[in-house]
């Protein structure tokens, strides 16, 4: 859904600058044509009036060959500036297309590069559909200023401007009518105009609205088929839709009348300067301007159109009010975007790769051996020590809040050795998938030290961090390619033969043989050609073959069959062999053969043992397992 | 497609009727001002009497005012119109999905349903107004200045013959090279707005695999590859404006070189200065009316295929239909299942089901169970008719489900789909999806059974409380139970429940079975699951495996008799001690 808001004051500067900043040649350049051509444009009404004096002088006398010299030189230079204006006028064009289309992309990249690095917080608390809105919505209406509003303010402005001189220059009287007919056309734009945009704001909204409503009942369309509530729902939308309907109307309606009345108000202006201007000839009366000049026919004919083109610069400016106020609207959610806060990151110590010399000792290398270390450089001294990734991880003491003064987790302690399978069990709001997101550094910890192979994680560069743990989510997200472009998403460089191996692993490979082109399916939607079990398998596999050292298992085997489910937990415990797991699963059978079992309740340890321990401990674990106590 | 969606007009056919009428008057008003004007210009020129003077020019003060008024009424009628039209599309859409099955559902994606009834819809509208408004305004404005401009200019008038086929062809020339080229960019661009979509809900994904940088690299390329299409679109189309000043300005050159020739040779006969002036604005009126043609035609060609992807849902036929004579009255929960085979779509190579033979009794409670794709979901959904039969029938009450209307059926067979839904409103408000009519008491019983009392009387405001969008604001337990209510409601011959418990823990679970079984025992009770401790004191449990029946019998049966079923049991119970339930 679209908020709308109108846009901030220094909104339009700050386009203008990063427009600037995307094409610091080619803006200037662009705009400079613009005036050049808006000017040029402007210019011809003085030799119209030239041409038309002479014509009126002698049009009685019949005698073509002794001005033909005169108003032919005067047609040449006429040609001369529209040569010029159209060589400028080609140029801004051009340069137009390719700065409008150059900079949408840059902005594209920008804003989706900036993403990249926002922490997952942002992610966590903003709705996905209004972060998409700004690459479509915003996006879109921004193309719309800069490729049409901002040319057409400035050539009207410029128009404007020159037609106001050339008008002062040949009579004040004439002008004076103008300025009092545009004062009004101003407020009149400003009045319905204003109205326009203020109404566009709610037909948006409305809109909005619309859409949430088909798209939540898009969603449930099978549950409304269920429950035969198709008429409700019909009568639901048709409230919603006849809401749209009327905010849409008034806002067309403004900008509809706005053309009309504005042009017809330039029709009544050109009959009172026609009017006004035969008065001051009929009684003669003293001309005000700059030039001196006497009024004439001559004056009145070329003031005509002049009075066109400056009432039609008025008029498109009145069209673009909509664009320009939706585009600042746009142009600040973009910039809000780009403005976010990146995640930091302080962390020094790399994951590399190292070969291990017979002394045990641990040496730097460039090429794959399979064997990584902890590289981390001691600032005191200089020294730079290595320490082998084996997967031991412990937390120390830990606390965390999402919201300051909701504390989540209380002083958590616990570790698992290389090779240890640990469980979370507690109910939802436990804390069980805040530990996970402590240990990969989507959040950071309140209080308290979380080491990884001893290293505080606060110290390792993120992307090693996480590149040493694996994660498989109850939310598979896979993307747009085929089966084994997302398997291989895991490790980018992944043969064929290992992200199969790693599918066998999984225990996908037996349904992906079945799919119509195997590895090559293509899918869709996040795979919404495939049942959530087949996208969890898929999510394990892509997992797999990233063969990280460390293990987080959210809720990851929880929409596969118990079965087929014990195929996938021999294979991850094949897998898992020698390294460390992490698992959350609220089927206590998942749970059940792990080393530590850690019963979480309100963020706090409650219990911790193995499976035995704990049955014995007749505590909470005991309760959860014999159904006395409720689980979700 | 055009008479499809013409349909949609309905109660706004007069003012769309009436937008072009008016939009006529405001042209022939139009056109007739720069007339007048140049009697104006004469009559000052000759310096005739002011009363005159002041009579031509309140008349076209009058004109100016008339056109005025008929152009705010098009404004009107012409956005009441499109937005009315508009409208229409949106509800017509909208009651089409409405009678969709099952399978037309399947057909269309959830995303590409919203952007149909939106951004299509919006794009149809602005064609449709441009379609009764400007498409009418400019080719009348082009044919009256035309007009106009013989008669004042007469010979004067040949070189529109020249400029306005040189402005057509050209324009046409435009749009024919950047039409294909916007319909190609167009699809890419909604291609990158989907990867852009898919990388925000994978974020997590994304970052745990440090994938940054490489999401990054795909982007920009993505985004350079758009924008290059898009840039050559727009450089070609740049060519408008200049093709446009090129043609203003040859005709201003002529009309004052050759125009001075022709009045100061014939001594003004021909031609006088006024209506030297008044050919200069018709042509700019014919130029821009073209310009305004260019401009509809680009819009119409854009919306056409929005309109087919409209048109798409609208003819969509429903693969269900009611029968000519539906029978209302389901008499018990009995279902027969004979010969049945099914597959999703007749493109769709493999059976998801064949051979299914089956007898299930009213009243009697029956366990389904098997693995990942053993076609669980697609047995049930054969029982409300959410799904037509391939081949052989199914029967409820003994009669074929075929034969009953087809919301009789669907209110005594309910079913809790496994991919179940709540909607944003009250726990009340999704409750009364059941019965709208349900009293409160019947709502508390019903979540009683559903064991779903105990969690909403500790909300502070039970059961007013307001449940988000997907029912984000409650655990998936809880969801669950409150879906298993809302069917209960209904009051059903048949219950299905599909998997609908998995995320409720084996005591709850237990409890629940055992309030069904208790409180509505004459309702037939089918429950698909992963865990056999769910389905054990069933009076059947029936094990699928890859669309086919494998085993029926109860539990003790199927434990000693069936391989899969005591490979599912014992994957759940390998310890062997935690058999209190």
């Amino acid at each position: 859904m679209m908020k709308t808001n109108r846009a901030k004051k220094g909104t339009a500067g700050r386009v203008i600058k990063t427009l600037y900043q995307f094409y610091p040649v080619m803006l200037p350049l662009t705009i400079g044509c613009i005036i050049f051509s808006a000017i040029v444009g402007a210019i011809p009404a003085v030799f119209m009036q030239n041409i038309i004096a002479v014509v009126e002088q002698s049009w009685q006398s019949g005698d073509w060959s002794s001005v033909s010299g005169t108003i032919l030189r005067y047609v040449a230079i006429l040609v001369g500036f529209y040569v010029l204006s159209l060589i400028s006028s080609l140029t801004y064009n051009q340069l137009m297309a390719v700065i409008t289309q150059g900079s949408l992309k840059k902005l594209r990249i920008k804003m989706f590069g900036g993403m990249q690095r926002l922490p997952i917080r942002y992610f966590d608390t903003h709705n996905h559909g209004d972060i998409m809105s700004h690459y479509t919505n915003d996006i879109d209406t921004l193309r719309q200023m800069i490729s049409q509003s901002f040319p057409q303010l400035l050539i009207s402005g410029v128009t404007v401007v020159t037609i106001f001189a050339i008008m002062v220059y040949y009579s004040i009287w004439l002008m004076l009518i103008i300025v009092i007919g545009v004062a009004l056309m101003t407020f009149i734009t400003k009045k319905i105009g204003g109205g326009s945009a203020k109404y566009f704001f709610r037909q948006q909204n409305a809109l909005g609205k619309v859409e949430g409503y088909i798209e939540e009942m898009m969603n449930g369309q099978k549950v409304v088929k269920v429950f035969c509530h198709e008429r409700e729902s019909e009568a639901d939308f048709d409230r919603l839709n006849d809401q749209l309907f009327e905010e849409a109307f008034v806002a067309n309606k403004y900008a509809n009348i706005l053309g009309p009345v504005l042009n017809n108000l330039g029709n009544v202006l050109y009959a009172l300067v026609a009017l006004l201007g035969g008065c001051l000839l009929i009684y003669n009366i003293p001309n005000l301007s700059i030039s001196g000049m006497a009024l004439s026919i001559s004056i009145v004919v070329p003031f005509l159109n002049m009075t066109k083109q400056f009432v039609g610069s008025i008029g498109q400016v009145s069209h673009q009010i909509n664009a320009i106020v939706m585009g600042l609207a746009g142009a600040d959610r973009i910039f809000e975007l780009m403005d976010q806060e990146p995640e930091q990151d302080e962390g020094y110590v790399t994951l590399v790769n190292v070969h291990e010399k017979e002394d045990g000792s641990l040496v730097e290398c460039k090429e794959r051996t399979g064997i990584w270390a902890w590289k981390h450089p001691h600032k005191a001294d200089g020294t730079v020590t290595y320490t082998k990734l084996t997967g031991d991880v412990r937390l120390h003491n830990v606390d965390f809040e999402y919201v300051p003064g909701k504390p989540v987790l209380r002083d958590v302690s616990l570790y698992a050795k290389p090779g240890q399978k640990v469980a979370f069990v507690g109910a939802t709001g436990a804390g069980k998938t805040t530990i996970t997101n402590l240990l990969n550094r989507f959040y950071d910890i309140a209080d308290g030290k979380i080491r990884y192979d001893g290293i505080n994680i606060n110290k390792i560069k993120k992307e090693d961090l996480r590149r040493a743990l694996g994660i498989v989510l109850q939310d598979t997200n896979l993307f747009t390619g085929s089966v084994m472009d997302n398997i291989r998403y895991g490790k980018l460089d992944a043969s064929d033969e290992e992200c199969i191996a790693a599918a066998k692993l999984a225990g996908a490979h037996d349904f992906i043989s079945r799919l119509p082109e195997g590895y090559n399916t293509m899918l869709l939607e996040n795979g919404s050609n495939l049942s959530q079990g087949q996208r969890q398998l898929i999510s394990i596999a892509r997992a797999a073959v990233a063969d990280p050292p460390v293990m987080i298992m959210d809720e990851a085997t929880s929409s596969i069959d118990t079965r087929t489910e014990a195929i996938v937990q021999r294979g991850m415990d094949a897998l898992m062999h020698g390294r460390s797991v992490f698992v959350i699963a609220h089927r206590l059978s998942t749970v059940k053969n792990s080393n530590v079992i850690i019963v979480l309740d309100h963020g706090r340890i409650i219990e911790r043992g193995d499976h035995e321990s704990l049955l014995a401990q007749k505590g909470q674990y005991y309760q959860l397992y014999t159904g006395a106590f409720e689980l979700e | 497609m055009i008479k499809q969606l013409a349909k949609s007009v309905r109660e706004y056919k007069s003012a769309s009727l009436v937008t072009p009428f008016f939009v006529a008057l405001e042209v022939v008003m139009e056109c007739a001002i720069p007339f007048m004007i140049a009697n104006l210009v004469n009559s000052i020129k000759a310096g005739c009497d002011i009363n005159l003077l002041l009579r031509d020019g309140l008349l076209l003060v009058l004109m100016a005012v008339l056109s005025l008024v008929f152009g705010t009424i098009a404004g009107f009628t012409s956005s009441k119109a499109s937005c009315g039209f508009a409208k229409n599309l949106r509800k017509d859409m909208f009651y089409a999905i409405q009678k969709y099955s099952f399978e037309n559902i399947d057909h269309f994606l959830t995303s590409s349903l919203v952007t149909r009834m939106t951004t299509d819809v919006t794009n149809v509208q602005n064609a449709y107004m441009m379609l009764i408004r400007i498409a009418i305004r400019a080719p009348l404005m082009l044919i009256f200045a035309f007009t106009m401009a013989f008669i004042m200019g007469g010979k004067m008038a040949w070189i529109f013959l020249f400029v306005i086929p040189v402005l057509g062809i050209g324009l046409g020339l435009v749009i024919y090279n950047a039409m294909p080229l916007f319909r190609k960019v167009f699809k890419k661009y909604d291609k990158l707005n989907a990867s852009i979509q898919e990388n925000i809900k994978g974020m997590r994904v994304v970052k745990s695999f440090v994938r940054e940088d490489y999401e990054q690299t795909k982007f920009d390329a993505a985004a350079q590859d758009v924008c290059a299409d898009f840039t050559r679109a727009e450089r070609i189309l740049a060519f408008n404006n200049p093709l446009m000043q090129f043609c203003i300005y040859t005709v201003m050159s002529f009309v004052l070189s050759f125009g001075s020739y022709l009045v100061i040779t014939t001594n003004g006969l021909a031609l006088d200065v006024g209506q030297m002036s008044s050919l200069i604005t018709y042509s700019m009126m014919m130029l821009m009316s073209l310009m305004m043609l260019s401009m509809v035609f680009v819009i119409m060609v854009m919306a056409v295929e929005s309109g087919k992807r409209i048109v798409e849902i609208l003819t969509e036929e429903s693969t269900l239909h009611n029968p000519e004579n539906p029978i209302h009255e389901v008499p018990n929960g009995s279902i027969t299942f004979e010969n049945v085979n099914f597959r999703y779509s007749e493109n769709a190579e493999l059976m998801a089901l064949s051979n299914i033979n089956l007898e299930i009794k009213s009243g009697e409670t029956i366990g389904i169970i098997g693995g990942t794709g053993s076609s669980k979901s697609s047995l049930i959904q054969l029982i409300s008719r959410l799904y037509d039969v391939t081949e052989g029938s199914v029967k409820v009450g003994g009669i074929d489900v075929r034969q009953y209307d087809v919301e009789s059926l669907r209110n005594q067979v309910a079913v809790v789909l496994q991919k179940n839904v709540l909607f944003s409103g009250t726990i009340k408000e999704n409750l009364r999806w059941g019965n709208k009519e349900a009293t409160d008491q019947e709502m508390i019983d019903a979540c009683k059974m559903a064991c779903a009392d105990e969690f909403i009387s500790l909300f502070p405001e039970k059961y007013d409380t307001y449940i988000e969008q997907g029912g984000s604001n409650v655990s998936g337990g809880q969801k669950q139970r409150l879906c298993i209510a809302r069917a209960l409601l209904k009051k059903p011959k048949i219950l299905i429940l599909d998997d609908s418990t998995s995320a409720v823990d084996t005591k709850t679970d237990a409890k629940i079975r055992k309030a069904l079984q208790s409180y509505i025992p004459e309702t037939t009770k089918i429950i698909i699951a992963q865990r056999t401790s769910s389905v054990q004191d069933a009076d059947k449990i029936i094990v699928m495996e890859g669309g086919t029946i494998n085993a029926v019998g109860t539990h003790e049966e199927l434990l000693k008799t069936n391989e899969i079923y005591r490979e599912i049991y014992t994957s759940q119970n390998k310890a062997g001690d935690n058999d209190e339930n």
